[in-house]
């Protein structure tokens, strides 16, 4: 009975979708000279907000500026990319580095941005990769991946990497539930051997560095999103899990049959409690740990051996279950701190849970039962209203600085807005089509700056030239200033926008590395002057530490390579220049390019196969007599003695 | 001289100190790729970038046109100088406190003779800079040099220079014209 309604519902949004696309050509043609001033950025102007994007599947972080809708940057995070030789560098390979070994690609979901006092303080960027649980950390003065660290015990990463309001910790919960630890048993037996975790991963006040501080046992439902408390809900966070059923097949029937799943509240402060009195048991995990060494600007991986686990049986009082109706998706927190609100996604209504009468019903203990000793709420002592035709499949929430909240609906293909406290609708619109993720520049923290919403569409279609069977995914920019919310951009990104954060330029522009400081490079083969330039043989091993500066590389004859040599190429950037990069390549290398910021040190490895002289050059347009910025190595026989020479201008 | 001679005349040395905390003259370089600003800071003891690495930039960028590298160590004046100025601002005082007004035109003729041998110097150096270029240059424009201007602007290339006095010699003409004030009106004083 339930399935068939769930289905005539989801048919009916559909066809309501195609209705809707159907006549929406006409709706946003008005205004359009409105829009493009409000969207307008001068040449030689600047945006007024830097946007994060995940890059989804391209498992990178996309940087874009609002209301341009610019793309500035590509961060490679989770994947190789063979432009900046992320991945591929000797200097860099071992950040890709897991306990699996070396893994060239991820899946990017949410970017988050670190907190002081609940608002974004611009320090560092943390995003997830879902596939092999992984959390990154990215430097915002350098627009780098600094740090990612794998998480044990974890599969499908998926609710993460969300924050508590001073960087305390960053959150991490299990989309997948899998055997923990990992052993040989049959799928079907789930229920008995399966197990979700929620982990808490601490990050350092000043570095930024992150470990893992507590992992909380769950039982084996999946975990799907997350968000910390702030204000009065500070101490606690909050994940939505669907799978109460406990499906390991067809779940999209099988997961769906549930009238209600949960939403688990967590409070970490007792969970720490907890864990300092030795609740907490230390069990023998694998994980690497990868972090951009500052000094030598190399990464370092480190394989952790132990982590701590927390069963709830041992933590009384320290996780609840809130019933919240249809497979929730996400979980969003107001700014108060007061309302959490679950987009149930296949609900009709869209729940909105108090924190304190949340607080009340554990006081009181106005329990419906629980989950392996994980006591299950009322849902009527905890709910606080319901939106009601929050449009069809509600998913996730942010909030503008004026009391309204905007909740993206896939099914129907609109952002609705409501207000907080009377939860009726007052405005709803079209977007093209079926967002994700929406984004309101710090629309998730206690201080939003409201003005826009960016919409993260699932479905691009017929929005853009059309490029083959592959298009590009899309975002749409809207207006939220006034009472009615107005389109006034699309623009393509990169991968699945999963989720965005915005955040104020001047907030990050003024702390914008423009080089490395020569000077500070320890690189173990950095050449901070010609001087420091060498070739040298070690073994099967042919060092180059070469300079690259405009417009030349030193040296730029070389001789004594073999074939069967294994040859790298250090190439320090001489340069202290804003925005002179250099680039280097070698001719037949089964191998990315380097390129190479001011002041820094890049290695390629190259395996010569063939006798013969191979030109290197500089790929990056770095000045009038780039053309000319070339070299030459010499590759002898294998069995052969060559002398080891390099030279500059003779 | 009159007791409020004296002080100004001590005012007049003493202030030269300031030469030591501020450039005495600046040449700005504007470029098209160099949208954030690109200059050198003429020190009487060094030379500097206007920003941190300017000077390696401008040496840089300068080996295009076979310009030689601009050394500030290479450079004897800067060594000299610092001297010439602490011999002045000794004898400014030296005059105040001996109040003998031949002491005061000796200091101040000597004050405008190494201002005009300074500023003939520094053109010097632009000129031999500006001139003196290597032959295998990647750039060669024939009868194209590169001095830049002693005061005002020049289009060099892609670059635009302009050259302007800066607080350091603000502060030597503003020692100067003291010195001058106070012979003049003591001239008046003697008249009447």
């Amino acid at each position: 009975m339930i399935k068939n309604k769930i289905f005539t519902l989801l048919i009916s949004g559909f066809i309501l979708g195609l209705v809707f696309t159907g006549c929406s050509n006409q709706q946003e043609a008005g205004g359009t000279d409105e829009a493009a001033k409000r969207v307008y950025v001068a040449p030689g102007q600047y945006d007024e907000f830097y946007t994060f994007m995940s890059g989804g599947f391209s498992g990178q972080v996309t940087v874009y500026g609002i209301p341009s809708g610019r793309l500035f940057k590509i961060i490679p995070v989770f994947s190789q990319d063979a432009e900046t030789a992320y991945g591929y560098s000797e200097e860099t390979k071992a950040m890709l580095n897991t306990s699996y070994g070396f893994i060239p690609w991820g899946d990017a979901h949410h970017p988050e941005l670190s907190e002081t006092d609940g608002v974004h303080d611009g320090k560092w960027l943390f995003i997830n990769e879902n596939n092999t649980p992984r959390v990154a950390r990215i430097d915002l003065t350098e627009f780098e991946t600094a740090e990612i660290l794998e998480l044990p015990n974890s599969a499908g990463n998926h609710g993460s990497p969300f924050i508590t309001e001073n960087n305390e910790y960053v959150v991490a919960s299990t989309r997948f539930s899998v055997p923990i630890p990992q052993k040989d048993v049959p799928i079907k037996s789930y229920k008995e051997n399966f197990n979700g975790t929620i982990s808490f991963i601490k990050v350092d006040k000043t570095s930024g560095e992150m470990s893992i501080g507590f992992q909380i046992l769950v039982p084996g439902f999946n975990y799907d999103l997350a968000h910390a408390g702030k204000g009065p809900s500070h101490d606690w966070a909050f994940f939505t899990c669907y799978n109460s059923e406990q499906a390991n097949s067809l779940l999209e029937i099988n997961a769906s049959r549930n009238d209600k799943d949960f939403i688990a509240a967590v409070n970490w402060k007792l969970a720490e409690k907890y864990v300092s009195e030795g609740k907490a048991k230390k069990v023998a995990a694998n994980y690497a740990h990868n972090h951009m060494d500052e000094k030598t600007q190399t990464a370092v991986s480190v394989m952790n051996k132990e982590v701590l686990v927390l069963d709830p049986k041992d933590a009384p009082g320290m996780i609840y279950y809130i019933p919240t109706p249809k497979s929730p998706h996400g979980v969003d927190v107001d700014p108060t701190g007061q309302y959490i609100v679950g987009g149930g996604k296949l609900s009709t209504v869209l729940p909105v849970h108090s924190f304190d009468k949340m607080i009340k019903a554990i006081e009181n203990k106005e329990f419906d039962g629980d989950v392996d000793g994980i006591p299950i709420l009322k849902y009527d002592a905890v709910i606080a209203g319901e939106v009601k035709e929050p449009g069809l499949g509600p998913l996730h929430t942010e909030f503008d600085d004026k009391g309204f909240a905007y909740t993206t609906a896939f099914i129907s293909s609109e952002i609705v807005k409501w207000k907080i406290g009377t939860w009726e609708v007052v405005d709803r619109v079209q977007t093209y089509y079926s967002p994700g993720h929406l984004n309101v520049p710090g629309g998730d923290t206690k201080k939003p700056w409201g003005k826009y919403v960016i919409s993260l569409n699932k479905i691009t279609k017929d929005r853009y030239l059309p490029t083959g069977p592959a298009l590009c995914q899309s975002a749409q920019l809207f207006d939220i200033s006034g009472d009615k919310m107005k389109l006034l951009l699309d623009f393509p990104t990169i991968g699945e926008p999963h989720y965005a954060q915005s955040i104020p330029a001047e907030m990050l522009m003024k702390n914008s590395k423009k080089i490395y400081k020569l000077e500070d490079n320890e690189h173990p083969y950095a050449a901070k002057g010609v001087k420091e330039t060498k070739v040298e043989r070690k073994g099967n091993e042919f060092h180059v530490t070469i300079g690259a500066s405009r417009s030349h590389f030193t040296p730029d004859n070389i001789e004594g390579a073999k074939v069967g040599d294994k040859v790298y190429f250090h190439v320090t950037n001489f340069e202290q220049d804003w925005d002179i990069p250099h680039g280097f390549a070698v001719m037949g290398n089964r191998n990315s390019e380097l390129l190479i910021m001011p002041g820094q040190t890049r290695t390629i490895l190259w395996e010569p196969q063939k006798v013969g002289v191979y030109p290197f050059y500089c790929t990056d347009f770095c000045s009038a007599l780039h053309q000319e910025m070339q070299g030459y190595i010499r590759v002898s026989a294998q069995n052969s003695n060559p002398e080891i020479k390099y030279t500059l201008g003779e | 001289m009159k007791k409020q001679s004296r002080i100004l005349l001590a005012i007049a040395s003493i202030s030269l100190i300031l030469v030591f905390f501020f450039p005495i003259w600046r040449i700005y370089l504007d470029a098209p790729q160099y949208p954030e600003g690109l200059g050198l800071n003429i020190w009487v003891n060094k030379v500097t970038g206007l920003n941190s690495n300017d000077l390696e930039t401008i040496n840089g960028l300068n080996h295009y046109i076979g310009m030689e590298k601009i050394l500030p160590d290479a450079i004897p004046e800067l060594s000299i100088m610092p001297w010439i100025i602490i011999a002045l601002i000794g004898w400014g005082l030296f005059a105040s406190i001996i109040n003998k007004k031949w002491a005061v035109y000796v200091w101040l003729c000597t004050f405008i003779i190494v201002g005009a041998v300074g500023l003939y110097d520094f053109y010097q150096w632009e000129y031999t800079y500006g001139h003196n270029l290597n032959p295998d240059a990647p750039i060669k424009i024939p009868g194209m040099s590169y001095q830049p201007p002693l005061i005002g602007q020049k289009q060099l290339l892609n670059i635009n220079a302009l050259s302007i006095p800066f607080v350091g010699t603000y502060v030597i003409l503003f020692s100067v014209l003291i010195s001058f004030f106070v012979l003049i009106k003591k001239k008046t004083v003697g008249k009447n």
